[in-house]
């Protein structure tokens, strides 16, 4: 029926412009709380299903351009909408439904002020996330990124303490100045190609336009105008970041923002670059070596902390670089890998953040060391816990397992060295078993005073909090038995096709 | 037989300077009437420099002889592509200001209407006359007529104002003593005065390696290197700006030195052609001090705590983005960024920002005398809309897109690699300069708006504060400029076509008009 209501091409326009309306209402019913919320569910959904509506449309192959303006010469301002743009659009809208009921539980929850302000730069921050999902080329994709950017500096200085101001001001400092580099590396393809549109298998002059150091300088520049990956030595901002409210932690620190960040580089890896010219200049290499040092210091860091939003956030770091390995193979197997990564990371950290703030705002705990026994006093919250912390090890029956599989079988289609890095993952999956089951022991099998007493009340977060908990948690189970959900297996094998011809099974 | 709009670049002066008397004297019966009239003819002013801008795109250029004097002999005014877009800006720019200065000058010099207002239409009369002027001895005198003026407004508020004018009176004399020589200088070699004559005369004469001339143009540089505030000799600015009613500061950063830098680019292409520009280095030389006034103009913005000041030490790193702009214009031949499109873009995107954010801190002083930093916290709960103009504004400095800022740096950038491509290598310096220079102004302003908006002021704690905004006739002028901000963007963005830029590079042979 949506077929014939909407054109295809509008679709996209529509996508995006929804959370951009949506903001417009949440400020002017700011005095109405309930109807200020009614319009952030109905943005998010009406989204969700604009974006979900392209899918069929974009499995059969196709990719849905729409072209709003031309910019520069060669340079169109516009959206293409391909398979894998969709993978990370979906995840998002699909998330931000959840965590707009969640938010309106936490935020009322715990009186917090300045909500209007809160939903409308939320609804900024995932039209910017979304924007870049969608965008066909280089420079669309970074006024999206400035915009994200810019939008969810007010969340992370929420709270508006010495600390929150602290981490507002060094998540600017990190991501603008990313900013800054990515405007050079859009500039500077721009300069030396004609164009900065995104095509399968990367830009075709790009080899032949630049000498060996100017590709390299490029790739560097593009690097570090993607610090939202969050990669090491630049991912401070992200721990610092966990001042926000935890909703922000989930959807932006866990899916948008910093999903926006390896998705930008997966966009240059396979789309600027291409994969051919990538491994001609051994540049591979240089990405899983990044890649493979976050990995494990990641995880190092992550042990030694108490507090259990930041463990996360290293948990977080740690994800998002295995996302960036598997795409550094440059082995469809890989990247598959990478691309499916996207949502179920998404699916699962979500469910971990949403679990630290529900505890928060049922028990006000936020160390872990202050958590025995919780698990009996939450029993859902903690068991959706459980279930998003073994999808972090890569343990069957959850989501984390099936991308691992890739990866692995990525390695070893790259052959050669990388053959044998199937084992890092392993050392790194047995060091997340290491700071994510303490959690799960301190939770169910220590006990506190009171509960020795034999006095054991069950005390949960409100309904608004707990059903998307218990949503994300079934989700990472169902992928692990139906990758198709949401059709986002389909959608990565058709961008895998696309990118290494139909060679690839 | 002249059509009635070429009388229109005469009667824009005529009536603006009879304006000015009329309301010392209709001042003296009636205050308020002061204001009435000032609006109105600078309301007239501008719909006629539409129709001017109109008739130099549709039919051409316009030539009007002053009393009928054939030139060289008596004044001619011309008005191509380069003014007409000059003379409008210019004059929205004064319309904004001084639709805001109604209630800021009631309120900040209440017995000083009258001559605030007559000094008001003289500065605009200069400013004006040095744009639709064909006359360079013409165009030295405007230009004292609107130092003049703009010496006597900056002085205005009395006290401290009094030595940041002194300030400005000394170098803008030294500046404008320079100018009168390289006239002078000229006039010695040539034997003429207008514009057009002189570039014959220096053409025909093959006079572009005499040693006099080449002095003249070295005076012409300085002098109005010190009226537009180019690094090293922005000294005069941040006190003049700072302690200047808000509307003049805002016309100060937003007009007063680039119509300097009109005077500058006409005397270079229009007097000396791109042919003597194109023999010496002049524009190479313009292009590093350029660079380093974007860069030292940030550092010492950050080292201000009063708001006023930031915003003109800010001036001093903006008038090097136009200088590097314009620096660069003869070694660029894109036909969307070559020539002068990035800097003639970047002196509209300037006025419009800095225009805004001058009038926002002049509202903070008018509510509650807050002249610091540090006294903004939680006033965006106070005067929300103020709040939201000067933060659109200060993102656009910044170079967020799709503002106007992120459009002059991409097109600045664009312009330095494409010059960098044609053969000055070096050039190459000026992408990692603008790009420094975003992070440095990130630094300054985003420590405003996180003082604004995240901080909260004494006793807030207890009971939100009362929303206390400033009246509507101030407001307007702010949100204006603010959303133009944005607009003028997005209409950059989407390559609306701008016929005068295209003109005005096709005027001076510059861009893709540019014989290689």
């Amino acid at each position: 029926m949506m077929e014939e209501m909407i054109p295809v091409t509008y679709r996209p326009l529509l996508a995006i412009l929804c959370p951009a309306i949506g903001s417009i209402l949440i400020v002017l019913c700011g005095k109405w709380p309930n109807i200020r919320e009614a319009w952030t569910l109905l943005a998010s959904i009406l989204q969700f299903l604009f974006i979900f509506s392209m899918v069929p449309v974009v499995i059969g192959g196709n990719i849905i351009r729409s072209t709003l303006f031309t910019a520069f010469p060669g340079v169109d301002f516009g959206f293409r909408v391909d398979a894998f743009g969709l993978i990370f659009a979906i995840t998002s809208t699909f998330l931000w439904i959840l965590v707009s009921s969640y938010s309106i539980g936490y935020m009322r929850s715990l009186h917090e002020h300045a909500q209007t302000r809160y939903y409308f730069c939320f609804a900024w921050a995932i039209f910017g996330a979304v924007g870049i999902a969608l965008s066909g080329n280089l420079l669309t994709m970074f006024v999206f990124y400035e915009i994200l950017t810019v939008s969810t500096y007010p969340l992370v200085a929420h709270d508006q303490t010495p600390e929150a101001l602290f981490a507002g001001r060094k998540y600017l400092a990190y991501l603008l100045t990313a900013g800054v580099f990515f405007l050079a590396a859009v500039i500077l393809t721009y300069h030396l190609t004609g164009t900065t549109e995104f095509v399968n298998g990367g830009i075709p002059n790009l080899a032949a336009e630049a000498s060996r150091t100017t590709l390299m300088v490029l790739f560097m520049l593009f690097l570090l105008g993607f610090m939202k990956a969050a990669w090491m030595p630049f991912h401070s901002w992200l721990p610092t970041a966990m001042a926000a409210p935890t909703p922000v932690s989930a959807l932006l620190h866990a899916v948008a923002v910093v999903k926006a960040g390896v998705f930008g580089i997966i966009r240059v890896v396979c789309f600027i670059f291409g994969v051919d010219l990538m491994h001609a200049l051994g540049l591979g290499l240089v990405l899983i070596s990044i890649a493979i040092f976050t990995l494990i210091v990641a995880n190092l860091f992550a042990l030694a902390q108490d507090n259990l939003k930041k463990r996360l956030a290293y948990s977080t770091i740690n994800q998002l670089s295995l996302i960036i390995f598997g795409a550094a193979l440059l082995t469809p197997e890989g990247i598959e890998g990478a691309m499916m990564h996207i949502p179920f990371h998404g699916f699962m950290k979500i469910t971990l953040f949403m679990c630290a703030g529900a505890i928060m705002v049922a028990s006000g705990k936020r160390n872990i060391s202050d958590m025995a026994g919780i698990g009996r006093v939450m029993p859902v919250t903690m068991i959706a816990f459980t279930i998003g912390s073994l999808g972090m090890c890569a343990l069957p029956p959850t989501a984390g397992y099936i991308t691992h599989h890739f990866f692995v079988h990525g390695c070893v289609e790259a052959g050669g060295t990388t053959s044998y890095f199937p084992y890092i993952l392993l050392i790194v999956a047995m060091l997340d078993v290491m700071y994510f089951f303490p959690i799960i022991y301190t939770a169910f099998f220590e006990h506190t005073q009171e509960q020795e007493e034999g006095e054991n009340s069950i005390k949960e977060a409100p309904l608004f909090m707990l059903v998307p908990i218990a949503i994300t948690a079934i989700c990472s189970i169902i992928f692990f038995f139906y990758p198709d959900m949401f059709h986002i297996s389909k959608l990565v094998e058709t961008a895998v096709t696309s990118l290494f011809g139909g060679a690839h099974p | 037989m002249i059509t009635i709009v070429e009388h229109f670049p005469v009667l824009v002066i005529a009536i603006s300077l009879l304006s000015a008397f009329t309301i010392l004297l209709a001042g003296y019966l009636n205050k308020r009437a002061c204001w009435v009239i000032s609006f109105t003819t600078i309301l007239v002013q501008l719909v006629m420099s539409i129709f001017i801008l109109h008739h130099v795109l549709t039919v051409g250029i316009i030539d009007y002889k002053l009393g009928g004097w054939a030139p060289p002999w008596g004044i001619q005014y011309v008005v191509d592509a380069l003014n007409a877009y000059f003379l409008v800006l210019l004059l929205f720019l004064a319309l904004v200001c001084v639709t805001y200065s109604k209630r800021s000058i009631e309120h900040e010099l209440p017995d000083k209407i009258v001559s605030f207002y007559v000094l008001f239409q003289l500065l605009v009369t200069g400013l004006c006359g040095v744009t639709v002027t064909g006359d360079i001895f013409n165009m030295y005198v405007f230009i004292e007529i609107y130092s003049l003026a703009a010496y006597a407004l900056i002085a205005s508020r009395g006290g401290i104002a009094l030595k940041a004018s002194f300030t400005y009176l000394v170098l803008g004399a030294i500046g404008a003593c320079f100018f009168l020589l390289g006239i002078g200088f000229l006039y010695s070699v040539t034997g003429s005065l207008n514009m057009y004559d002189l570039s014959c005369i220096l053409k025909a004469g093959g006079l572009y390696s005499n040693r006099v001339v080449l002095a003249a143009f070295v005076f012409f540089t300085v002098g109005l290197s010190i009226k537009m505030a180019l690094f090293p000799v922005h000294v005069w600015l941040p006190d003049a700006h700072s302690f200047a009613p808000s509307e003049i500061s805002a016309m100060l950063s937003g007009i007063i030195i680039e119509v300097s830098t009109y005077a500058f680019i006409r005397v270079c292409f229009s007097v000396y052609t791109i042919d003597f520009i194109k023999l010496w280095p002049i524009f190479d030389f313009i292009c590093w001090v350029a660079a380093l006034a974007i860069i030292i103009g940030s550092v010492l913005a950050i080292a201000q705590y009063n708001l006023k000041r930031m915003l003109a030490y800010s001036s001093v790193s903006q008038m090097g983005y136009i200088m590097l702009a314009v620096g660069l214009s003869i070694s660029t031949h894109h036909e969307l960024w070559g020539g002068l499109t990035p800097a003639l873009m970047h002196i509209l995107n300037h006025a419009l920002m800095k225009g805004c954010l001058f009038l926002a801190a002049g509202a903070f002083i008018y509510k509650a005398e807050l002249w610091n930093i540090g006294d903004l916290a939680g006033l965006a709960r106070k005067m929300p809309y103020t709040c939201f103009g000067f933060t659109l504004a200060a993102i656009s400095m910044i170079g967020v897109p799709p503002t106007v800022g992120f459009m002059s740096k991409v097109y600045i950038i664009l312009a330095s690699l494409d010059a960098a491509k044609a053969g000055h290598t070096p050039y190459i310096i000026f992408v990692a300069v603008l790009l420094f220079s975003t992070l440095l102004n990130l630094v300054y302003f985003w420590r405003v708006i996180e003082t604004m908006y995240m901080k909260s002021g004494e006793g807030s704690h207890s009971a939100p504060p009362k929303k206390d905004e400033i009246p509507l006739s101030m407001l307007i002028p702010v949100l204006t400029l603010a959303s133009l901000c944005i607009i003028f963007g997005i209409l950059w963005l989407m390559e609306i076509p701008m016929p005068m830029l295209d003109q005005v590079n096709a005027l001076f042979g510059l861009g893709r008009y540019a014989i290689p």
